[in-house]
C-alpha cells in the first residue's frame, strides 16, 4: 500500500495525473469494508484527501447549497438549514452506517463509490445536483442523473477529483425518501427510493434496482400526465421499463419490483389522489 | 456484585489473544479446498512468492495422528490428498509478516480433481454421493414410548406438519485465535477457548506427546456461544504444527471473512411431525422426525442430535411418543455446537407446529398448551418423570399477564382493522432446557475441581471453565464468597491452565453454574475440613484457620478437592435412550408482539417478555443479561440470520451481509424469574445459559402468523419469504 499526502487541491491533482491509477481517499469508509478480503486493493497507491482543507464547508448561495469534495453526512445532519430546505439529505445521511461512519464518510465518496445500493446519491439525485469535477485540465461539471455510465462506471477521468456538488435551491412541494434493509440499522438498501416534486418536475430516483443508480423517466412522465393508479400492481409496468433488478446476495429481483411499486404507490397515493 | 473483568473490558484493557505481545513469533494462514469434494491433484506454489522465507506444513507434517480427536476421529488435521469440503485445511503457512503469510496463502493453488457432492441433507443421496456408511447417515437415534401406530390410527385428530431451520453463524465478537511455541520441551498453547481439556488432548493425540509436554492455556474469550466448543482443537493444532516446523513462536488469528466461511455453525434441520389429537386438544401421539445437516464430518453430530431429539416432543405429556433422528453427511463445512445444540431446532419445529394445531381445531393456543403441560408425576419422551415442583401452568400464567396477552389479542383486532397496511400479532412458546451434560454424560465427564487456600488467606478457584461474557467469573466467585462467608476480593479465579487446573469439564450445555458451582461448593466444604473447620465455620475463621494451616506447612499447596457425583434417584438407559434424560431441566414461556409492514413483509418485534424458572437465581443482572442476549440472538435465527451457501460453504461471509439484529431491530425484553431451588445445583441453581435461544424463534413466528394470516414454516422468515407466503395466502 503507497499513500502520497497532499497538502493543497492543486498538489492532489498532480499525484492523480502523475500516476494514473491512484485512488483518492477521502473517509475511507468504503475501502475498509473491502480491506480483509480484496488483496489486490493493498498494492494499489492512495492519494489522501484528508488535510484538503479547502474542500471541507458546505456553502450557500442565493441559488444553491454546494456540498464540498470532502464534507461528510455529519456535517448535513448538523446543519439545520439542510434540514429545513433539504430534509432528504438529512434523512438519507442518517440511514447511512452508524455515527461513526457518518463522520467519516463523504457524500463526494459516496457518488464515486458508484454503489448501485448508495444512500447519498438517490436525494443527491432527486435534488438535481452536479458533480463538479477538477483535474490539472480544468473543470468540468456533470449532472448526477448523467454521471453513471454502467456498473461502477462513471464520467470522471482518473485525474479528476471530485470538489463539489451543487445543489439547486427549489422549493419543493412533495419529497420522501425511502429505504428498504434487512434490519432498522446499518443496513444496505435492498430497495431505495427518492421521490421530489419542484416547478422542474418529478423525479424519481430508485438504488438497488439497476446497476446504477438511476432516474425512473417512465414514472416521472406517469406522474406528469396524472395517470390514474388505481393498485401497486398498475406502476409495475412502468418500474418494468425503468429499472432492471436482480437476485443477489441481499435480496430477490421480483421482491425488490413489488415492494418498489407498494413503497411507491403507498407514497403518493395521497398526493396523487389515488384510491 | 459487579462483574469482575467488567472494568477491564469497558476500558478496553482486557487483553485477547491478539493482544498479546509475542517476541519473534510468525503468523500462520491456512491454503483452503477450492471443492467439495475430490482428489488433490497438485498443489502449486505460484512464483510470485518467495517461498524459501515461508514456513509451509502439510498433512505429513502431523508427528503422530493426523485426526482431529473428537466422537470420531474421521477430521484430518490438514487434509491428505482428499477434500471433502469447501475451505477444508490442506496447507499451512507461516512467515514474520501478516500481509506476507498472506500473499503466501493466496499464491498456492490446490488443484482438486472433482468428485459429485452431496450437498441436500433432505433428499437422499444417489449412489455416487455416498461417502459414510451405506446410506450418509453419521447418526441414528430413536425414542419410543407407548404405541403411536394404533393412537395414530384411533385419533379423531391427525395434524402433519414439516418445519426447517436454517444455519446460524455464532459471531462471537472476537474470532477464533492461538497462538502456540515451545517452551524447552513443552509446547505451550493459548487462545480463545471454551474448552482448554478438549484442545489438550487434541494435541496430545494428534502430536504424540504426554500431558507433561503441552499446556493449554485459556486467553480471555470474546464470546463462544459453542463455536469455541470443538472447533479450537484444529486452529490450536494448526499453529502448533506451525511452531513446531518453524522453531519459532505463531500466531494464527482469523479474520471475519475467513471465520465465518470455515468454521462451524449451528446444524440445519428438517423436522416433521404427526400428531393425534382428541377434538379438545389433548395430545394423543406425537410422531416426530428430526434430520440434521451434520456436514463433512462428524463433529459433535452425534450429540447435537440426542439433545436435538430428547427435546422435540417438548414439555407436554403424552403416553404415545415416537422420535427418529437422523445427522447426514454432506459435503457441507462441518456443523458443531451452537448454543441450544439442538433443541433450539426441534423446539422451533414442536412450538410452530402447536400453534398449527390450535388453528386446525379451532382451539387457542393458550388453551392447547394448557392442557397439555406436564404436571409433576408426568413423564417425558424418555419417560423422566417429572418431579420438581415446578408449576409450570404458573409460568404460563405470569408470561400472560407481563406481556398483557389478552389485552393485546383485542387490540389488535382493532388496530388491524384500521390500518392499511401495518399488523400486529402476538404469540407464544412454552419450553424446556435439560441442564449439564445428556444422559450418563456428566458420569463419563468425571469433572473434578480444586478450591485452594493460599498463605495470605484468600482462596482460589482452580477449575477449566473459562469466562466468554457469560459471567463465569462473577458467578464462581459469588458461590465461594458465599459458602465460605468471604469478600468477592478475597477470592481469585485461577487462569484455565491445564498445568495448574484439574479437568472440571467443558464450558457448555449450561453446566457451568450448576454442575461446576456445586463442585465449587463441595470443594470449598473439603477445604475448610482440611483446616479443621466444620461446615458452619465462615469469614475470619476460615481465613485464620488457613494462613495458621500455611505457617504449619510451609510451602506446601492447601486444596479442597470435589469430584462429580451423580444426584440420587438419576438413571438412564443409553440403548434404549430412555429414563432420567437430564438431572434439572429449566422451564419457560416466552410471548413476542410483532408489527408486520405488509407493503415491504418486513417484520418487527415490538414487545417481548421471557418467564423461566431456573431455579435460583445466583446473580439476577447477568441472569437478566444471558436471557436478553439468547433472545437477540433467537431473533436474529428466527427473521434475519440467513447463511447463503455455495457448495456447501457460506458466501455472506461478511458482517455486510450476514445479518444480525442492530439495537434498533430489539425490542424492550422484559425478563421475570420463577424460583424453585435445585437441590443438586450450586445454591439452588439451574441451567440458564442456552433455555433462552430456544423460545423466541417459535414464539416470534406464531405472532407474525398471528398477525398476518399466513403460515410460516420455516426460518429465517427474512422478509423476502414472508412475502411469498403472504401472496400465496391471500
Amino acid at each position: 500500500m503507497r499513500v502520497l499526502l497532499a497538502d493543497r487541491v492543486p498538489e492532489a491533482l498532480g499525484l492523480l495525473a502523475g500516476d494514473g491509477a491512484a485512488i483518492p481517499v477521502a473517509g475511507g469508509t468504503d475501502l475498509l469494508v473491502h480491506w480483509p478480503v480484496r488483496i489486490d486493493a493493498h498494492d494499489r497507491t492512495y492519494v489522501d484527501l484528508s488535510r484538503l482543507e479547502d474542500l471541507k464547508p458546505l456553502r450557500w448561495s442565493d441559488r444553491e447549497l454546494v456540498l464540498g469534495g470532502l464534507t461528510t453526512y455529519w456535517d448535513v445532519i448538523q446543519d439545520e438549514r439542510i434540514g429545513r430546505e433539504f430534509p432528504l439529505l438529512v434523512r438519507a445521511a442518517r440511514q447511512v452506517g452508524a455515527i461513526q461512519i457518518q463522520a467519516r464518510g463523504t457524500w463526494a465518496g459516496n457518488i464515486v463509490n458508484a454503489s448501485p445500493a448508495a444512500d447519498g446519491v438517490p436525494v443527491l439525485m432527486a435534488y438535481d445536483a452536479v458533480v463538479v469535477l477538477e483535474s490539472g485540465r480544468g473543470r468540468e461539471e456533470v449532472p448526477l442523473d448523467h454521471f453513471y455510465t454502467g456498473y461502477k462506471e462513471m464520467r470522471r477521468r482518473a485525474d479528476q477529483l471530485v470538489v463539489a456538488i451543487r445543489i439547486p435551491r427549489r422549493p419543493y412541494s412533495y419529497q420522501v425518501f425511502e429505504k428498504v434493509g434487512s434490519r432498522r440499522a446499518q443496513a444496505i438498501a435492498k430497495v431505495g427510493l427518492a421521490v421530489t416534486r419542484s416547478d422542474a418536475g418529478w423525479r424519481v430516483v430508485a438504488a438497488s434496482m439497476a446497476p446504477t443508480i438511476r432516474r425512473c423517466p417512465m414514472l416521472e412522465r406517469l406522474l406528469e400526465q396524472r395517470v390514474q393508479v388505481a393498485h401497486p400492481g398498475d406502476l409495475v409496468p412502468a418500474i418494468t421499463q425503468d429499472v432492471s433488478p436482480i437476485d443477489d446476495v441481499r435480496s430477490t429481483a421480483e421482491y425488490r419490483r413489488r415492494v418498489m411499486a407498494r413503497v411507491l404507490y403507498d407514497d403518493l397515493r395521497e398526493t396523487c389522489g389515488w384510491p | 456484585m459487579q462483574r469482575r473483568e467488567g472494568l477491564a473490558k469497558l476500558t478496553g484493557r482486557e487483553r485477547y489473544v491478539d493482544d498479546l505481545p509475542l517476541e519473534g513469533a510468525l503468523w500462520g494462514m491456512t491454503v483452503r479446498s477450492p471443492a467439495p469434494r475430490g482428489r488433490v491433484s497438485a498443489v502449486r506454489f505460484r512464483p510470485d512468492v518467495n517461498w524459501s522465507e515461508i514456513v509451509v506444513v502439510d498433512y505429513r507434517d502431523v508427528p503422530t495422528a493426523n485426526e482431529i480427536l473428537l466422537i470420531e476421529r474421521d477430521q484430518p488435521v490438514l487434509a491428505a490428498g482428499y477434500v471433502r469440503h469447501v475451505h477444508e485445511a490442506v496447507l499451512l503457512v507461516a512467515h514474520p509478516s501478516r500481509e506476507m503469510a498472506r500473499r503466501a496463502a493466496r499464491a498456492v493453488d490446490v488443484v482438486v480433481a472433482p468428485e459429485p457432492p452431496a450437498l441436500d441433507f433432505r433428499a437422499p443421496p444417489r449412489p455416487e454421493q455416498i461417502q459414510f456408511g451405506r446410506d450418509n447417515v453419521l447418526k441414528r437415534l430413536q425414542i419410543a414410548k407407548g404405541d403411536v401406530e394404533q393412537a395414530l390410527a384411533r385419533a379423531p385428530v391427525v395434524v402433519e406438519g414439516v418445519y426447517e431451520t436454517g444455519a446460524q453463524e455464532h459471531v462471537y465478537l472476537e474470532t477464533q485465535g492461538m497462538i502456540a511455541w515451545l517452551e524447552n520441551d513443552v509446547l505451550v498453547v493459548k487462545g480463545s477457548m471454551q474448552c482448554p481439556y478438549y484442545v489438550l488432548n487434541a494435541l496430545q493425540h494428534a502430536l504424540g506427546r504426554d500431558e507433561r509436554r503441552v499446556r493449554v492455556i485459556q486467553t480471555p474469550t470474546g464470546g463462544g456461544f459453542g463455536g469455541k466448543e470443538e472447533y479450537p482443537s484444529t486452529i490450536a493444532l494448526h499453529a502448533a504444527l506451525l511452531a513446531l516446523k518453524a522453531g519459532r513462536p505463531v500466531k494464527m488469528v482469523y479474520d471475519r471473512p475467513e471465520d465465518m466461511a470455515s468454521t462451524t455453525k449451528r446444524h440445519p434441520s428438517l423436522v416433521r411431525h404427526r400428531t393425534a389429537l382428541t377434538t379438545d386438544g389433548r395430545l394423543l401421539a406425537q410422531d416426530i422426525e428430526v434430520v440434521l445437516d451434520g456436514g463433512a464430518y462428524v463433529t459433535l453430530s452425534p450429540v447435537v442430535l440426542s439433545r436435538g431429539i430428547i427435546h422435540a416432543a417438548g414439555p407436554y405429556a403424552c403416553d404415545n411418543v415416537r422420535i427418529v433422528g437422523r445427522a447426514m453427511f454432506t459435503n457441507a463445512v462441518p456443523f458443531g455446537a451452537f448454543r441450544g445444540f439442538g433443541a433450539p431446532q426441534t423446539l422451533f419445529a414442536l412450538e410452530r407446529h402447536m400453534d398449527v394445531i390450535a388453528r386446525a381445531l379451532g382451539l387457542d393456543p393458550v388453551e392447547l398448551r394448557r392442557r397439555n403441560l406436564l404436571r409433576d408425576g408426568q413423564s417425558t419422551a424418555t419417560g423422566q418423570v417429572i418431579r420438581d415442583g415446578t408449576d409450570r401452568i404458573a409460568v404460563l400464567e405470569r408470561a400472560l399477564a407481563l406481556s398483557g396477552y389478552r389485552e393485546k389479542q383485542h387490540s389488535h383486532a382493532a388496530f388491524n382493522a384500521a390500518q392499511r397496511s401495518q399488523r400486529r400479532g402476538i404469540g407464544l412458546a412454552t419450553f424446556y432446557h435439560g441442564a449439564g451434560f445428556t444422559g450418563g454424560g456428566e458420569v463419563h465427564l468425571n469433572s473434578r475441581l480444586q478450591v485452594a487456600g493460599l498463605p495470605d488467606g484468600r482462596v482460589e478457584v482452580l477449575s477449566a471453565n473459562i469466562e466468554m461474557g457469560q459471567g463465569t467469573l462473577t458467578v464462581f466467585t459469588q458461590i465461594v464468597a458465599d459458602r465460605l462467608g468471604l469478600a468477592p476480593e478475597e477470592v481469585v479465579i485461577g487462569e484455565p491452565d491445564t498445568a495448574r487446573v484439574p479437568n472440571s469439564g467443558p464450558t457448555v450445555a449450561s453446566r457451568t453454574t450448576m454442575v461446576v458451582g456445586r463442585l465449587i461448593e463441595r470443594a470449598a466444604d473439603d477445604l475448610r475440613h482440611r483446616v479443621g473447620l466444620d461446615d458452619r465455620a465462615r469469614g475470619a475463621a476460615v481465613k485464620d484457620a488457613i494462613m495458621r494451616w500455611h505457617r504449619e506447612h510451609r510451602g506446601e499447596p492447601l486444596l479442597g478437592e470435589a469430584v462429580y457425583e451423580r444426584p440420587p434417584g438419576i438413571a438412564w438407559d443409553e440403548e434404549r435412550y430412555q429414563g432420567d434424560a437430564y438431572a434439572a431441566f429449566a422451564w419457560a414461556a416466552y410471548v413476542a408482539e410483532v408489527e408486520v409492514d405488509l407493503r415491504t413483509c418486513t417484520t418487527r418485534v415490538i414487545d417481548f417478555v421471557a418467564v423461566q424458572e431456573v431455579g435460583k437465581v445466583i446473580n439476577p443482572t447477568l441472569a437478566r443479561g444471558q436471557v436478553q442476549g439468547g433472545v437477540v440472538q433467537g431473533l436474529g435465527w428466527a427473521l434475519m440470520e440467513e447463511c447463503k451457501v455455495e457448495n456447501g460453504a457460506m458466501i455472506n461471509n461478511q458482517l455486510t451481509n450476514y445479518i444480525i439484529p442492530t439495537s434498533d431491530d430489539v425490542p424492550p425484553i422484559r425478563v421475570a424469574f420463577v424460583e424453585n431451588p435445585y437441590p443438586h445445583g450450586a445454591q439452588g441453581a439451574k441451567g440458564l445459559g442456552e433455555l433462552p435461544i430456544d423460545g423466541p424463534a417459535p414464539a416470534i413466528l406464531n405472532a407474525v402468523a398471528a398477525a398476518t394470516g399466513a403460515d410460516p414454516r420455516a426460518i429465517p422468515l427474512t422478509a423476502e419469504r414472508l412475502m411469498e407466503i403472504v401472496e400465496r395466502t391471500h
